[in-house]
């Protein structure tokens, strides 16, 4: 296997943008941002990555213009997936093990606040049984939610906890968009919405993007002093029905048992609801003294598409500063927990 | 004045799905009033039956009778419906594992609070008036009567052939914006101007500009005012009528390329024969009345001939 590092990342994050849904505007200046971290120009990267969804914004082919945004004079080498950044920095790491490649900027945007989010995402679920009925993300998530508290594996003020300790990481990340911690008695004192979720229980829609670099060996040295090396990645997926176990994650278990997590002091987790963090947790069997969600996670901010590489992104940027030497990024995808992506990040090789 | 324009729209298709022997029969008990599960290798009884055995891999061919009653295992409050769903006012989606069945399935429960359900509760299905082998042949579920324990018999529906396929609409409404730069460019002709932008790094002019160059990957910046007048770069004579068509072929969809610009646009050549338009022909917008005008670019009728020369080959080649 050859070495690969996080050795850039960028990221946009707001409520509403107010611009095209191929978010163009948004990625020229992160790409900007990935150029000068690595003074690079886009002639240094030997492979190109988007992950978006023409559904989110109702736009064909978003993706195809949101390559004007690198420039293709000379032609480039690209790729797209219709999944979250995670995966499409999962695709560039598979290119640069081929050889064919050394470098990758992976990017992916979503304008969520174009639509209804919840409702949207109806059109990933099973088409025959389940699509034709609707069943928004929040709803999925609520039914997830009551079988863990039915079964006694937490409580609302388990989930409070997350939340409150979620919000108050958010303080110190720019691009939050709902920060804020105050108590646990405070949230739990505040109405209760989609019973038995509240509001705060539930990531804020977000529009974004992000991007992340990537380099192989001496080219990740060149640029960065301490790179972030992918020295694990695994990537699991659940049947897409209800019918399935929704207390646990099998597929997130499988994932960190694919992983050596030993001596992970920071785990970045890719958790829309404040429950499937401790679902995570759990499958995981992450050690109490381990910093979860410093960047205040996506209770704070989930752009759609992005957000799950830009836990990876976050657990970079502390490799990067030497405030963590080994750290477990996280993304996840479809209803409630059915597909995860892990990856460890570490400082020394 | 917001920095974009934006519109509503709406996003609609149906989709026809053909179902498969599994989905199939399930679909088709569902039209007949039978609730149709699988038993799979580990012995348990699922609702829907899983197209392929979850363990061995195999696909499910056993299938089993369940009952149309069941007992709530999840649910959740569902306090602002959005479009499509069974129903318009808040009420539950719940997980139901059927009498005869082990695993659960979802629909929506017809309560009309959260406190009318609880976690064990007895519900059965409310099935719709019409039943045409589809999901929502079950309306949802409801509450069971305290004392009853019988699933209520269910008339047949008629039909004999089993459901081998569905027609799903599916239709998404958005709030769709432009881009800074193809605002700027709307903007100008609902004041009867053409304004592209030039690349600052390759000098060319795009219309409409762009928030990047495809080139560069530069923004497009400074203003040009374009001409009115430019030259058909290639064309298509339309033959084919088509939904929605607001002219009778044969008419002629040409990429223009305005003098002073560096990209065609598309749009309509009229006011000559079809088989008249050519590579290189001078043509000039027509445009509506100005009492007409929007930020559009129907606010420019079609384009028209010329009575220039045609222009010579290697002023466009560069632009085909």
């Amino acid at each position: 296997m050859r070495d690969v590092a996080v050795v850039g990342f960028a990221q946009r994050q707001m409520r509403d943008f107010d611009g095209s849904p191929t978010c163009v505007e948004l990625l020229v200046p992160l790409f900007k941002e990935c150029y000068e971290q690595t003074g690079w120009t886009r002639r240094d990267v030997g492979f190109w990555c988007s992950g978006s969804s023409d559904y989110l914004a109702g736009r064909s082919f978003s993706f195809v213009q949101a390559v004007d945004a690198i420039g293709v004079i000379p032609p480039v080498n690209e790729s797209h997936v219709e999944m979250d950044l995670a995966w499409a920095m999962y695709e560039a790491w598979i290119k640069i093990q081929t050889g064919e490649v050394d470098t990758a900027l992976v990017y992916a945007f979503g304008k969520s606040s174009a639509g209804v989010l919840r409702r949207t995402l109806s059109l990933q679920l099973e088409p025959y049984t389940m699509t034709p009925l609707w069943p928004d993300t929040v709803s999925l998530a609520g039914l997830q939610a009551r079988a863990g508290m039915d079964a006694g594996l937490w409580d609302e003020r388990a989930m409070a906890e997350v939340v409150n300790r979620s919000l108050t990481d958010a303080e110190q990340n720019e691009w939050a968009v709902r920060k804020g911690g105050s108590s646990v008695e405070e949230l739990l004192a505040r109405p209760v919405y989609a019973d038995p979720l509240r509001k705060h229980d539930c990531a804020p829609v977000t529009d974004g993007a992000a991007a992340i670099v990537l380099a192989a060996g001496d080219r990740a040295r060149e640029v960065c002093d301490r790179p972030a090396w992918i020295t694990g990645l695994s990537t699991y997926v659940d049947e897409m029905t209800m019918s399935r176990d929704l207390t646990g994650s099998a597929s997130a278990r499988r994932c960190a048992e694919a992983l050596d997590l030993g001596g992970v002091d920071t785990a970045e987790l890719h958790a829309p609801f404040s429950h499937q963090e401790l679902v995570l947790r759990r499958e995981v069997g992450l050690a109490d003294d381990v910093t979860i969600n410093p960047s205040g996670g996506a209770l704070a901010s989930n752009p759609m598409f992005s957000a799950g590489g830009i836990r990876v992104g976050e657990a970079a940027r502390r490799i990067w500063a030497g405030d963590s030497d080994k750290a477990l990024a996280h993304a996840t995808s479809g209803p409630a927990l059915q597909q995860n992506f892990m990856c460890t990040l570490e400082g020394n090789l | 004045m917001s920095r974009t324009l934006s519109a509503p729209v709406t996003v609609a298709f149906d989709y026809t799905r053909s179902t498969g022997p599994v989905l199939g029969r399930f679909l088709t008990g569902l039209r007949d009033g039978v609730v149709v599960g699988g038993r799979t290798s580990d012995g348990q009884v699922v609702v829907p039956p899983p197209e392929y055995d979850p363990v061995s891999h195999q696909a499910l061919d056993d299938f089993v009778e369940v009952s149309s009653l069941g007992t709530v295992t999840s649910w959740t409050w569902v306090p602002e419906p959005v479009k499509g769903q069974p129903f318009d006012r808040p009420f539950a989606f719940a997980l139901v594992t059927f009498d005869g069945a082990t695993k659960p399935f979802l629909h929506a429960l017809d309560v009309s609070s959260p406190d009318e359900v609880s976690t064990g509760m007895r519900v059965r299905v409310r099935w719709a008036e019409e039943r045409v082998g589809a999901i929502t042949d079950i309306a949802c579920f409801e509450p069971l009567p305290a004392g009853e324990e019988a699933a209520p018999a269910v008339a047949p529906s008629g039909a004999v052939d089993p459901v081998t396929g569905i027609v799903v609409p599916v239709s998404l409404d958005y709030t769709y914006a432009a881009s800074p730069e193809e605002s700027a460019f709307y903007r100008g002709l609902e004041q009867g101007r053409i304004v592209g932008q030039r690349c600052p790094t390759c000098d060319k002019v795009y219309i409409p500009p762009r928030a990047a160059c495809p080139s560069d990957g530069t923004p497009t910046a400074e203003e040009v005012e374009l001409s009115h007048t430019g030259t058909v770069t290639t064309f298509c004579i339309v033959n084919v009528p088509f939904l929605g068509q607001r002219i009778t072929p044969p008419y002629v969809s040409a990429y223009i390329l305005l003098d002073g610009a560096d990209i065609a646009v598309l749009h309509l050549i009229l006011d000559c024969p079809a088989d008249e338009v050519r590579m290189g022909m001078r043509v000039k917008a027509v445009w509506k009345p100005e009492d007409e005008w929007g930020t559009t670019i129907e606010n420019i009728s079609h384009f028209a001939p010329t009575d220039e020369p045609d222009a010579d080959f290697e002023t466009y080649k560069q632009h085909l």
